[in-house]
Parts: C-alpha cells; sequence; structure tokens
C-alpha cells in the first residue's frame, strides 16, 4: 500500500520502469550473492588451477649421482627425485630416466617414457635399441626413433656436471605438447 | 494390522506416499514396454546401487596416498575380513555395468526409443554413460599398481598432445608437472566425490525424462512417429493397455537385475578381484602395461593407426565422435522406430561392436608389441639349427643375442611384430637379407652399427638356410653372369 501512495505523489515519468522496494531488494541480493560467490569461487578456482601456473622456473638442477656411476659407453637406468616430492609421496617421487655416458664429460639423458604414449622404455645393450612393451615403438641408442608409431625420438632433459656429479633438469613429465 | 494401517495413514499424511508411488514406480507404462529387451536399465541402475554401497565400504580401508595405496589395496585383500568380496563385487560390478550400460544403450538405438519426444533422455543418458567410463578408468587409477600408473601416463601422453595447452591440462589433471601423490588424490576426488556426484544428478534427469515422456512402446514395424499427434496417441495407448510399472509391467525387470546381482556375485567369489600387479614404483621398469578390458580396443587403436593420424585423431576424432554420439537424435530423424526399417541403425551397430571387438582380442594379444623377454626365454626348435654349419650356428645365435627374437617368431614362438622369420630364406635372396639386417627397413631398425661384418655374415648364412625342405631360398632372378670368354687361343 505505501508503493501505491508513493506512486499518486510522485508519478513516472514515461519510458522509465517502475521501481519497487521488493524489485530493488531482489536485484541488490542477487548481485551481493554475486559478489560473495566470487568471494568463495575465485580462490577455489585459483585452488584447484594452481597445478598448472607452478611453471617451468621451478624445474631444479636434481643430482643423478658421481659421474662415475656411468661408466663410458653405456646406458643404465638412473632415477632422479622429483623435485616436488611431497612427505607422501613414497616411491612414485624416484622418477627413472636412462643415462647414456658417450664419452668424457659428453652424455645423454632420456626421458623414460615413449614419446608415443609414455610407456617406460626398455634398453637392450646387446642390440643398442629402446623397446616400449605398449604399442611398439623402439629407438636407437641415441635416441632417435628407429621404428614403430612414436612421432619423435625420446625427449632429451637437460644435464650439467658439478664437481663430479651429474645433475638432471627434471621436474616435468615431456609429452608432446613440449619437450624438456 | 490396525496399527499399521493408521501408521501409514499418518506418514501418507505427511509424506505423500500415495502420489509419490503413483508417479514413480507406480506409474503407469504401455503393456508392450513391459519386454525383455526393456530390462538392461534397471539392471545398470542396481549395478551403480552396488558400486555406491561397496565403493563406499572401501573408501574406509583404502588409502589414497602413494605410499599406502597398495598396502591397503592388500590389506583389503587379505587381512580385512571380506574385503577381498567388496572388492570382487565392486571390480566386478564395474565390469558389469560397463557391459550393461553399453547394452542398453544399443538397444535404446536398435528400437529407436531416442526418437521424438525423448531426445533429451539420450543426451543425458549419453553423459551418463561417458561418466561411467570415466568410473572405470579412474577406478583402475585407484587400483596404483603397476598398469595402474603407467594407464595414468598413458592419459597424460594423450591429454599432452592437445595443441597449445597441452603441457597445462597435463598439469591440471596429474596436479603436478610429474604424476605424483597429488595425482593419485585427484583421481581419487573424482571417482569418489565428483563423479558419482554427477552420476547421481544425471540420474535425477534420467528418470525424470523417462517418467515425463514415458517409457516408449515397443516399435511396431511401419508406424512412424508423428511429432503432432505422437504424445496424444501414447497417451492413450497407455489409458488403454497401460499398466503400473510395479507390480504389474516390471517382474521381468526383477528377475533379470536378480540374475545380474547373482551373476555379480558369482563372479566376485569364483573368481574375485583383480589383484593388482605390483606397486606403482615407476622405477620398476620391467612392466608390460595393460588397460582394463573396456580400454583394450582404444589402446589397440593407438598401435595399429598411422602414426601421422595419431594427434589428429586424439585432438579432434575421438572428441568428434562423443559428438556425433551425442548427436544421435538430431542426426537420426526419420521417423520409424523398428529396426527392421532402419539397415543403417543395425549396420551401424554391427560396425561399431565388431570393430570394438576385433580391436580389443587385438589388444589383448598386442602383436605389436616387442615380445620382451623373447630373446632370453623363448626356444629354438631342433629343425632350425640341425645340420648346419658352426657360422650359421653362430648366426642363430646373434638371432637370439641381438634382440631379433622379441619382434621375429620362429616358429610361432617369439615377438609378433615383424613377419615370421621361419621361411624367411624364400622371401628375401642372401644379398636382400643383408641389406634389411644393416639398414633396416619399413619397420625395422638398422643394425649395421651393432653387428660386427663377422656377425653379419654368420647372421645372414643362418637366415638364409631357413626355408621349408622343399621350398629352395629365393635367388636373385637375373642369371648367374657368364663366364668371361676364354682368351685361350686353343
Amino acid at each position: 500500500m505505501a508503493e501505491e501512495h508513493e506512486h499518486e505523489h510522485e508519478p513516472l515519468p514515461e519510458g522509465v520502469p517502475p521501481v519497487s522496494r521488493r524489485g530493488i531488494l531482489f536485484n541488490l541480493g542477487l548481485g551481493m550473492n554475486v559478489i560473495a560467490a566470487s568471494l568463495i569461487g575465485i580462490p577455489i578456482i585459483g585452488y584447484v588451477l594452481s597445478a598448472v601456473f607452478k611453471e617451468k622456473a621451478q624445474q631444479a638442477w636434481i643430482p643423478l649421482g658421481r659421474i662415475d656411476q656411468f661408466p663410458e659407453g653405456q646406458t643404465r637406468l638412473a632415477t632422479y627425485t622429483n623435485p616436488f616430492r611431497r612427505p607422501w609421496d613414497g616411491f612414485v617421487a624416484d622418477i627413472p630416466c636412462w643415462v647414456r655416458h658417450i664419452e668424457n664429460d659428453n652424455f645423454q639423458i632420456f626421458a623414460i617414457n615413449c614419446a608415443h604414449l609414455g610407456c617406460p622404455v626398455r634398453w637392450f645393450p646387446q642390440s643398442g635399441l629402446f623397446m616400449c612393451p605398449c604399442h611398439g615403438g623402439v629407438y636407437y641408442e641415441d635416441g632417435s626413433r628407429a621404428s614403430g608409431p612414436p612421432p619423435r625420438g625420446l625427449y632429451e632433459y637437460e644435464y650439467r656436471i658439478r664437481n663430479g656429479h651429474l645433475e638432471v633438469r627434471g621436474g616435468e613429465t615431456p609429452n608432446l605438447s613440449e619437450s624438456v | 494390522m490396525k496399527i499399521f494401517a493408521s501408521i501409514y495413514q499418518w506418514l501418507d499424511d505427511r509424506l505423500a506416499l500415495g502420489r509419490l508411488y503413483d508417479q514413480s514406480i507406480g506409474h503407469r507404462i504401455p503393456a508392450s514396454a513391459s519386454s525383455w529387451f526393456y530390462v538392461f536399465g534397471s539392471a545398470t541402475l542396481a549395478c551403480l546401487a552396488i558400486q555406491l554401497v561397496t565403493g563406499t565400504c572401501l573408501a574406509l580401508v583404502y588409502v589414497p596416498s602413494p605410499e599406502f595405496a597398495y598396502a591397503s589395496i592388500e590389506y583389503l585383500d587379505y587381512t580385512q575380513p571380506f574385503g577381498w568380496l567388496l572388492r570382487g563385487l565392486h571390480f566386478w560390478g564395474s565390469n558389469f555395468m560397463v557391459a550393461l550400460v553399453t547394452i542398453h544403450m544399443i538397444q535404446v538405438f536398435l528400437f529407436g526409443a531416442y526418437k521424438y519426444p525423448r531426445e533429451l533422455t539420450w543426451v543425458v543418458g549419453s553423459t551418463l554413460f561417458l561418466c561411467v567410463i570415466a568410473m572405470a578408468f579412474t577406478g583402475q587409477g585407484l587400483r596404483f599398481d603397476q598398469d595402474g600408473y603407467w594407464g595414468l601416463e598413458i592419459v597424460m601422453s594423450i591429454l599432452g598432445r592437445i595443441p597449445f595447452v597441452g603441457m597445462e591440462a597435463t598439469h591440471l589433471v596429474q596436479g603436478s608437472p610429474i604424476i605424483s601423490g597429488a595425482t593419485l588424490s585427484r583421481f581419487f576426488t573424482i571417482h569418489v566425490f565428483v563423479v558419482p556426484a554427477v552420476i547421481i544428478s544425471l540420474l535425477v534427469i534420467h528418470i525424470r525424462l523417462v517418467l515425463l515422456m514415458g517409457i516408449s512402446e515397443y516399435p511396431v514395424a511401419g508406424k512412424k512417429i508423428d511429432p503432432e499427434t505422437y504424445r496424444e496417441d501414447y497417451e492413450k495407448l497407455v489409458e488403454r493397455t497401460g499398466e503400473r510399472l510395479m507390480p504389474e509391467g516390471g517382474g521381468k525387470d526383477l528377475v533379470f537385475t536378480a540374475l545380474i546381482l547373482t551373476a555379480i556375485v558369482t563372479c566376485a567369489v569364483v573368481i574375485g578381484p583383480k589383484i593388482p600387479n605390483g606397486p606403482a614404483d615407476p622405477s620398476l621398469i620391467h612392466t608390460v602395461p595393460r588397460p582394463d578390458f573396456y580400454f583394450l580396443s582404444l589402446f589397440a587403436v593407438f598401435a595399429l593407426m598411422p602414426p601421422y593420424m595419431e594427434s589428429f585423431s586424439i585432438v579432434y576424432l575421438l572428441p568428434l565422435s562423443i559428438v556425433i554420439l551425442f548427436a544421435v537424435p538430431f542426426i537420426s530423424r526419420g521417423q520409424e522406430r523398428h529396426w527392421s526399417k532402419r539397415p543403417g541403425a543395425i549396420i551401424t551397430v554391427v560396425l561399431v561392436m565388431t570393430s570394438l571387438v576385433i580391436l580389443a582380442y587385438e589388444g589383448l594379444t598386442s602383436p605389436w608389441s616387442p615380445h620382451m623377454n623373447a630373446w632370453s626365454g623363448v626356444p629354438i626348435q631342433p629343425q632350425f639349427v640341425q645340420g648346419r654349419t658352426p657360422l650359421e650356428h653362430v648366426g642363430a645365435t646373434i638371432v637370439q643375442g641381438k634382440q631379433c627374437r622379441n619382434c621375429h617368431s620362429i616358429d610361432g614362438t617369439g615377438g609378433k611384430r615383424g613377419p615370421d622369420l621361419s621361411g624367411v630364406a624364400t622371401r628375401l635372396t642372401y644379398n636382400q637379407l643383408v641389406r634389411q639386417v644393416l639398414q633396416g627397413d619399413g619397420n625395422m631398425p638398422a643394425f649395421g652399427r651393432h653387428l660386427s661384418p663377422y656377425e653379419v655374415t654368420a647372421l645372414v648364412s643362418f637366415l638364409h638356410t631357413l626355408h621349408p625342405e622343399n621350398e629352395p631360398p629365393s635367388q636373385n632372378s637375373a642369371p648367374e653372369a657368364a663366364p668371361p670368354l676364354s682368351t685361350d687361343p686353343y
């Protein structure tokens, strides 16, 4: 009744939609809830997406062992610890890779993951081949593709040598979108 | 008895039980819908119930951390009273659910039940189907054995092929740049909270749509759907022949559901749960990862597709096939429902199912994968070495030692990736064998750098003896060069 009373005193100009207290309250409530929902939602989205924003910058140099653990001319399996290891990760944090010591300070460090679909490739020193048990990708000793479905050679990690220790720049499982 | 009646009266007054019954399991369906072909939806629903109950119970023991996931599954299998049985029920429940939801879809497809006015029921149902597949995949990941771990790795590699945002997508799903505890937690959350919530919500919509539109009547060949009159006709049909779903129309559902539940229990008791194949330790690389059966066909596709098509197929064709699945009611708009008038539908089902089964069989046998231990573990039959020269014997040893047999079988044993070598001498001449070994070709790596000239000679000498008794080794078809003309004047 109060609204009708007001209308009597101040008739609305043409073309202006009627404004009621209920209407304002409804829109105000809606707007306040949108703001409140954003206050709750944005941090939640950030929380879930935080895994994406952790960028390569965080990739650390991770020790693989002394150089003399990798005899010249041989390719050996090594594991490095995931630099983002959490206390409950257990052995899943031990990431394997193949270390090929060519000569002197010359190494190649291959990701264990087949470039096709990520299965673990196995090294066969007798024939000098890496073979994948999933879809039959085969690579030569230098990591180049020999046969099978992989679209490229094995992924190589960057490495460096510090005080007689081999260090690998790991921290990210390579896939076709971006090589290490 | 009077007291029960008055309790019911009181409850009905507050909860409107009678109305609830009338509008749900007591709603009227056309008599023709009470058919043995119409039992698969409710059986799928029963599987869902089993999965929810057993899954909740398993979560009481299972620990979603890489350190303890495997141990907690072993605990379930061997220590927890009835743990093995519940794991078995959950495992077989999932197998049956995937199978039943597929059969349910095929039935709906062949019966044209997705046509007007039930298009949305199909769309929601297809989403439910994808959810069931998602549950199956995340569930096998939670087993967190070697198959589970490398299965995750394969999916991450698939995601990695998405252009531009491949790495971001991988990280988002993994929860970190490398598969880790965060990945297992995510899969646990998705499997236990997210997808079940989606399934229950969609199921409410699915069933509401079924109740709103009514169960489709059994199709009659030649009877066309006319959107103008269909609903009216349907209502008349229900009025004329209708019966309540329970207790009149649903007896077959009840019988079939009970049979399915019994089958699940039997499988769980007799065959048992899937035993995890070793802890998900990524450094144990001597593993041959294989997915559970519903993904074997996909697994096979990735091996058999030409490499140049692969990324394209993953990024475009896979989503496109899902879009087509959803679009079925909007593509297939013919008015005929009966399968005998829809040969295209039958061809589609036969083609799709035959392909899936063949691919799954191929995935199971994986002839494309090197047989990783064949070189050291597979014997050679006497007839392939008997009466050979020492040089040829050395060659036979090289065939084993250089892992040739990982890809090539001899007399059927060994890898199936390359051709069987039993009769290789009938296909390639001596010189062709030398070239093939040194340079490789097609799908064969070149071995030139890892064989000394002596080894090549020995190896090829041996391979050249591999031919059936009555079939000579192949020879250069060019005639032997004529001996030089004698310059002898006499």
